[in-house]
């Protein structure tokens, strides 16, 4: 290929890549907010939008135009008056210090020279961008403490470990390692969910198990109009289910029990499960059971020593997406748990509309909450899409 | 499907539904019975003592029994519900099929495919609630000119006023939607780009080699060659969008006129205690929802007859 065709095929390809990149981009972008912003100290969430932080903190622009040409970009440049100093910076925390320093004259020369002084406003600005690169007034770009005041479900204005440190904490926290199963906070709904979300797993693929084996390889009446009915079954709204379930569980005493929500989550399961577990077994080879069978095999031997270990790759994504699918609900953990034993999901929606905007919080609680559902898509993307692909219409 | 169990494995009539009996008593305690009790519900007036007929008052229109239904069907939110869900079907459907047939149409063509659709595909692995987090500092909304949600800090840059995009009529369900589309355009990217995948090489090849250019490729051969797959994934989309709850749930909670069908149902149950009307919004709800169902029924036997 001649340069020419080479440059004229890449240029036949741009808006290829730039419409793909332009998507991605947009599709990253707001993740991209949250996770920046939850890192971010609170006074800056509010002053300033997260993507600032690739800039250079507010104030420099201002510094440049008045201060820069004689202090430097750094603020270092004259020895006798390094604006990084703190004991220099000290003296000029409020703006009306710092502007009559500048009206002053300085041996003879007016402070500015050419430059006229800023107005009050501007002054103010620039001091504040001083105290920070002198680190007097040091508030880190990124911190941790949304995260620590998240999980330990601290509801104050300023931060859990300096309520601690001042002895100021309220009366629900005890600044040590119990606060981190605080009722309130996400590390005990991080451990609730798991609680809800690995049983509620396991038993719908145990049970999904036996019957898939049924629907595959035994021959009963009914087998076909049953298994038509289960397709069915998949596209039922649970909303459809709720009411007379927490009826039942009112009056056996299973609401707000981890069990209700355990058997819930399996009756809902099941029809997918079942499907998605026979479709794979089914089309094993047929071969494979009849030896065995011929070889004495009784139905069960055939069932654990063949079925379930070649079943493994549709139980791996079969597992995976029921996982993801209890982690990520609201519905039935905010019917049947509340806030008894609240979930991530369920903590999260109070949150958000009981705080209104502590964005910080919201932040660091909301990205907890997909740490891991993110590190299970991206380590095993793979069973993920092919549980998708399985026909997933799930309710 | 019987003739693929081979004759000699035949077993005590009893055996199987040793295997199946768990799975039936937990899908019927759990699908079956509630699903006919809530019909049962339906008919009942708020505490369940007697039928929804003697919910009616003198000289206001009365559909007797059937009480339920008129609020169900006829009351001023849940005629915003419909008009809502509607809008979400016919924008969010349309939205997320027609972006995921693009992704995965032009990531067939660029060496960072995988990642692009990595990208595209993780706002499924997330939940609603932290999907409606991220969307709602998105859409944050300042009085002033210091703007710290990235949409309205867009427009303010450019001159223009901000938007209270989750308070403003009309706006507000179009914005809720769009989170909808940004979880779910993966979903549907994942499924047609298998469905493209199932498309012969040679046809396309076929094809470019007489004079068709990528356009009529992607018009005249693609898009028939996988109209049953995007059939089913527009069933499916149809069927999760009615079913929308958590998005409406967190970011408006059904104020501002962003009411859903699933949202009321939950208002109506566990804020106004009227489990007759909840009830039976819920089987307005299976009743939309039927026509899906035998979708995928007949779907699925006409798969079964290609095993």
């Amino acid at each position: 290929m001649n340069p020419f065709t080479r440059f004229w095929n890449w240029i036949k390809s741009l808006p290829v890549h730039i419409i793909l990149i332009g998507l991605c981009i947009i599709w990253l972008v707001p993740s991209l907010g949250l996770l920046v912003t939850s890192f971010r100290p609170v006074q800056d969430i509010n002053e300033t939008g997260w993507w600032t932080v690739f800039a250079k903190p507010k104030g420099f622009e201002e510094f440049k135009t008045y201060c820069a040409s004689c202090h430097g970009e750094d603020g270092t440049a004259i020895a006798t008056a390094d604006l990084t100093d703190p004991d220099l910076v000290q003296n000029y925390r409020r703006s009306f210090n710092l502007l009559s320093s500048l009206e002053r004259d300085i041996d003879g020369q007016p402070h500015m020279g050419d430059i006229s002084v800023p107005d009050e406003q501007t002054a103010a600005t620039i001091a504040a961008y001083m105290r920070r690169i002198s680190g007097i007034e040091a508030r880190p770009k990124f911190t941790l403490s949304n995260y620590i005041d998240a999980f330990v479900g601290y509801r104050g204005n300023k931060s859990y470990q300096q309520d601690c440190a001042d002895g100021t904490q309220a009366v629900d926290l005890h600044c040590d390692v119990r606060d981190l199963t605080n009722p309130r906070g996400m590390g005990r709904a991080f451990l609730n969910s798991l609680f809800v979300s690995i049983p509620s797993t396991i038993l719908p693929i145990l049970f999904a198990a036996f019957a898939a084996y049924a629907f595959s390889w035994m021959d009963f009446k009914g087998r076909q109009w049953m298994f038509a009915l289960l397709v069915g079954l998949q596209v039922v709204p649970l909303q459809m289910t709720l009411i007379p379930i927490s009826r039942l569980y009112a009056q056996v005493g299973l609401n707000g029990t981890f069990l209700g929500i355990w058997l819930f989550h399996t009756g809902f399961g099941l029809p997918y499960a079942i499907y998605l577990m026979r479709n794979f077994m089914g089309s094993l080879p047929r071969e494979i059971f009849e030896s065995a069978y011929l070889d004495g095999a009784s139905h069960w031997t055939a069932f654990y020593r063949l079925a379930i270990p070649l079943s493994v790759p549709a139980i791996a994504s079969l597992a995976i997406f029921q996982f993801l699918w209890i982690w990520n609900d609201l519905l039935v953990a905010l019917v049947f748990l509340g806030g008894q034993h609240p979930v991530l999901t369920y903590q999260i929606g109070n949150m958000v509309t009981s705080l209104g905007s502590g964005w910080h919080l919201l932040t660091a609680a909301a990205f907890i909450s997909m740490a891991l559902p993110m590190l299970v898509f991206l380590f095993l993307q793979r069973y993920f899409v092919r549980g998708l692909l399985a026909g997933s219409v799930k309710g | 499907m019987s003739k693929n169990v081979p004759g000699i494995m035949r077993q005590k009539p009893i055996t199987p539904w040793l295997y199946l009996v768990p799975s039936l008593i937990v899908m019927f305690t759990f699908i079956v019975y509630p699903g006919v009790n809530t019909f049962y519900l339906s008919l009942r007036n708020a505490d369940n003592t007697a039928w929804a007929s003697t919910a009616c008052k003198a000289g206001e229109s009365c559909w007797g029994i059937f009480e339920n239904y008129h609020y169900a069907i006829t009351s001023e939110i849940m005629q915003t519900a419909f008009l809502n869900n509607i809008k979400w079907i016919l924008i969010m459907v349309t939205g997320t099929v027609a972006l995921g047939l693009l992704i995965a149409v032009l990531a067939d063509r660029v060496r960072y495919e995988s990642v692009a659709k990595s990208l595209i595909f993780l706002p499924m692995a997330i939940s609603f609630v932290g999907a409606g987090v991220i969307w709602k500092f998105m859409y944050n909304y300042e009085s002033g000119t210091n703007q710290i949600g990235l949409l309205n800090a867009i427009i303010t840059a450019l001159g223009g006023q901000p938007v209270s995009w989750l308070t403003e009529p009309q706006i507000n369900t179009i914005a809720l939607i769009v989170v909808g589309i940004w979880m779910w355009t993966g979903f549907c990217m994942t499924i047609l780009a298998a469905g493209l995948r199932g498309v012969p090489e040679e046809i396309l090849e076929a094809a470019r080699v007489d004079g068709a250019n990528e356009w009529m490729v992607f018009w005249k051969i693609m898009i028939p060659q996988i109209l049953p797959t995007i059939t089913v994934v527009i069933t499916t989309m149809v069927i999760n969008v009615l079913k929308i709850f958590d998005i409406v749930y967190v970011m408006t909670g059904g104020n501002y006129g962003t009411e859903v069908i699933a949202n009321r149902l939950y208002t109506e149950m566990y804020k106004s205690y009227q489990p007759g009307r909840a009830s039976a919004i819920a089987v307005v709800l299976i009743l939309v929802i039927i026509p899906a169902m035998i979708m995928n029924i007949r779907r699925f036997n006409e798969q079964e007859a290609t095993r």
